[in-house]
């Protein structure tokens, strides 16, 4: 249905007087409760969402870091230890951690039909 | 609703569905894109493998009148690999983003697909003859030996079974360094828009090393960004007037005869927000996913992530239409933040155009546990569909869902909190001239036509 600009279902609910618990939250469009919440469970969220980091985030999608020289000289170095592996999160791979060939993404191109053909 | 019957209703029945039926679905299965071609003959669908799979609609049998033709695989083949630009240390995905069709001017079929960086010409040829008698040749393509040849003979074509070659005629490729998420043919059809984060620029079909930067919203300053292009399209019939849509909400339309680059845009259409409604999460909200011209090209429909919006061209300050796509996940917002899904891209489509008039048209777009929305402008009315392999009987029509946002649940209404939110459908397109729909959930194709009687 289309509806009036700007509004939310919180319309609907002002002017009515209800008993119940949730009456305090009527006085408070949906976004702003839900918005209450998120900072409730991350209080050092940036003050601009939509602006530098997130998007920042969005532009460097794709963005992994490999250095062949870092990565030769740990191999040398530590030719009969372990290499240090990746922690939980893979994707990360900066700083202190060398990748190994084990840690990074199979490139192996889809070789196999589609099962929407199938 | 919709479907409930009566007058130009029209009643949806669910078709055919394409896929694999597991639930284990492995991420190049992903339906990243879906394209009715311009007679709707064709249709085309492009995943995150790389990968590009045609259906070819059945030519339509005189004795079932009940039905319209069934869409069967044509061709499938690999359009994009995956790349690591190990300059850059960037990793580009093989997932199409885009497929659009140009209008047949020949035998052959020709598409362009895209992913993040590299924009492909496809051509896509029947083979249904072949050249037999060769004289120095065996039919196997062995070679005789030259000696045991005693008479000549003409080679003739002879029938063959039908194969369905595609081969890359052009490869666009080197223009964009951020991800695209556009492309968009000119109704000159010569030429064709690519828009990613930031830029947008003109090719021209027959030239690949060679490209026109005509939008660049790139700052001095990346300290200073604060919004990004989202979607491009050019318009149906003005060759030389494109929009683009940005992360904040905004469309902008640009004409390519002002200046060489369209930097300053000559419309900018807005809706004004109420600041005390203002929130963490109204920017993110308000990023516009999908914007597209009307067949006339008098207006345009926009997704957000919680509405699709109708613009009149004519008018700037506002769009003339808003319909609620799910406004009951507006108090779900932290979760689906926490969740990526306040992030989705739902796309959106007008109905055909063929002996339709405007002011008839409907707009459909996706949402999540499977459903699809859509909306009558002329009644205003709107209705809730499923895509799902459960109750879904040839020419039955379909049911429509109710979502309850709060309170008490009637029976057959599904409530909020048990939505699927990895059932999503982004991808929906309606067949240019008849009432039949292509609905992508994550890994199958749907396809719903209305009851014919």
């Amino acid at each position: 249905m289309a509806a009036p600009l700007g509004t939310g279902a919180f319309t609907e609910e002002t002017g009515q007087e209800k008993q119940d618990t949730q009456e305090k939250d009527k006085s408070i469009p949906p976004e702003r409760a839900e918005e209450a919440k998120l900072k409730a469970k991350y209080p050092n969220l940036g003050q601009k969402p939509g602006g530098s980091d997130f998007l920042m985030k969005r532009l460097q999608k794709g963005q992994k870091y490999f250095d062949s020289g870092d990565y030769n000289m740990a191999k040398a170095k530590m030719k009969n230890k372990q290499l240090p592996s990746a922690g939980p999160d893979k994707n990360l791979v900066t700083g202190d951690h060398i990748p190994t060939p084990q840690d990074l993404p199979q490139r192996k191109s889809s070789l196999v039909t589609s099962k929407l053909a199938g | 609703f919709l479907g409930a019957g009566g007058g130009n209703d029209i009643q949806w029945c669910f078709s055919q569905v394409k896929g694999a039926v597991d639930d284990d679905v492995a991420e190049a299965d992903i339906i990243s894109t879906v394209e009715f071609n311009h007679s709707g003959e064709l249709l085309a669908t492009g995943d995150k493998g790389g990968r590009v799979v045609i259906f070819q609609q059945e030519q339509e049998n005189k004795t079932q009148s009940h039905s319209r033709g069934e869409y069967n695989v044509y061709s499938t083949f690999q359009s994009h690999e995956p790349e690591f630009d190990y300059l850059k240390s960037l990793e580009i995905e093989e997932k199409i983003n885009k497929i659009r069709w140009l209008p047949q001017k020949n035998a052959a079929q020709f598409l362009l697909s895209t992913n993040d960086k590299t924009i492909k010409l496809w051509k896509i040829s029947e083979r249904d003859k072949r050249p037999e008698g060769y004289n120095l040749k065996e039919e196997d393509g062995r070679y005789r030996d030259p000696t045991t040849v005693t008479t000549l003979r003409v080679p003739v074509f002879r029938p063959m079974d039908l194969m369905v070659e595609a081969s890359p005629r052009r490869i666009f490729a080197n223009a964009h360094t951020y991800h695209i998420n556009s492309i968009s043919i000119n109704s000159d059809y010569e030429t064709y828009l690519s828009a990613d984060d930031l830029r947008i620029n003109l090719w021209h079909l027959e030239i690949t090393d060679r490209s026109f930067n005509i939008v660049d919203i790139k700052p001095a300053n990346m300290e200073e960004l604060t919004e990004v292009i989202t979607a491009a399209e050019f318009h149906p019939n003005s060759c030389s007037t494109f929009v683009y849509s940005s992360s904040k909400g905004t469309i902008r339309l640009c004409d390519m005869r002002a200046s060489a680059l369209c930097d300053r845009h000559s419309k900018l259409f807005e809706e004004p927000e109420d600041p005390s409604n203002r929130s963490f999460f109204s920017e993110i909200i308000s990023s516009i996913s999908d914007v597209k011209f009307s067949h006339s090209g008098r207006y345009m429909m926009t997704r957000d992530y919680l509405s699709v919006k109708i613009w009149d061209l004519n008018m700037e300050n506002r769009p003339v239409e808003t319909y609620q796509v799910h406004e009951y996940l507006r108090s779900k917002l932290c979760s689906l933040y926490e969740n990526d899904c306040i992030f989705d891209k739902f796309e959106c489509c007008w109905n055909g155009s063929d002996r339709q008039v405007e002011f008839l048209s409907l707009c459909t777009s996706g949402s999540y546990n499977n459903f699809f929305r859509m909306f009558d402008r002329n009644t205003k009315r709107d209705i809730t569909l499923e895509a799902s392999r459960e109750n879904n009987k040839p020419r039955t029509v379909l049911k429509p869902r109710k979502v309850c946002a709060s309170g008490k649940r009637k029976k057959d209404e599904i409530s909020v909190d048990s939505l699927d939110f990895n059932k999503k459908i982004l991808h929906t397109a309606w067949h240019p001239k008849e009432n039949i729909i292509a609905v992508a959930t994550t890994n199958n194709l749907y396809i719903f036509q209305d009851k014919m009687n």
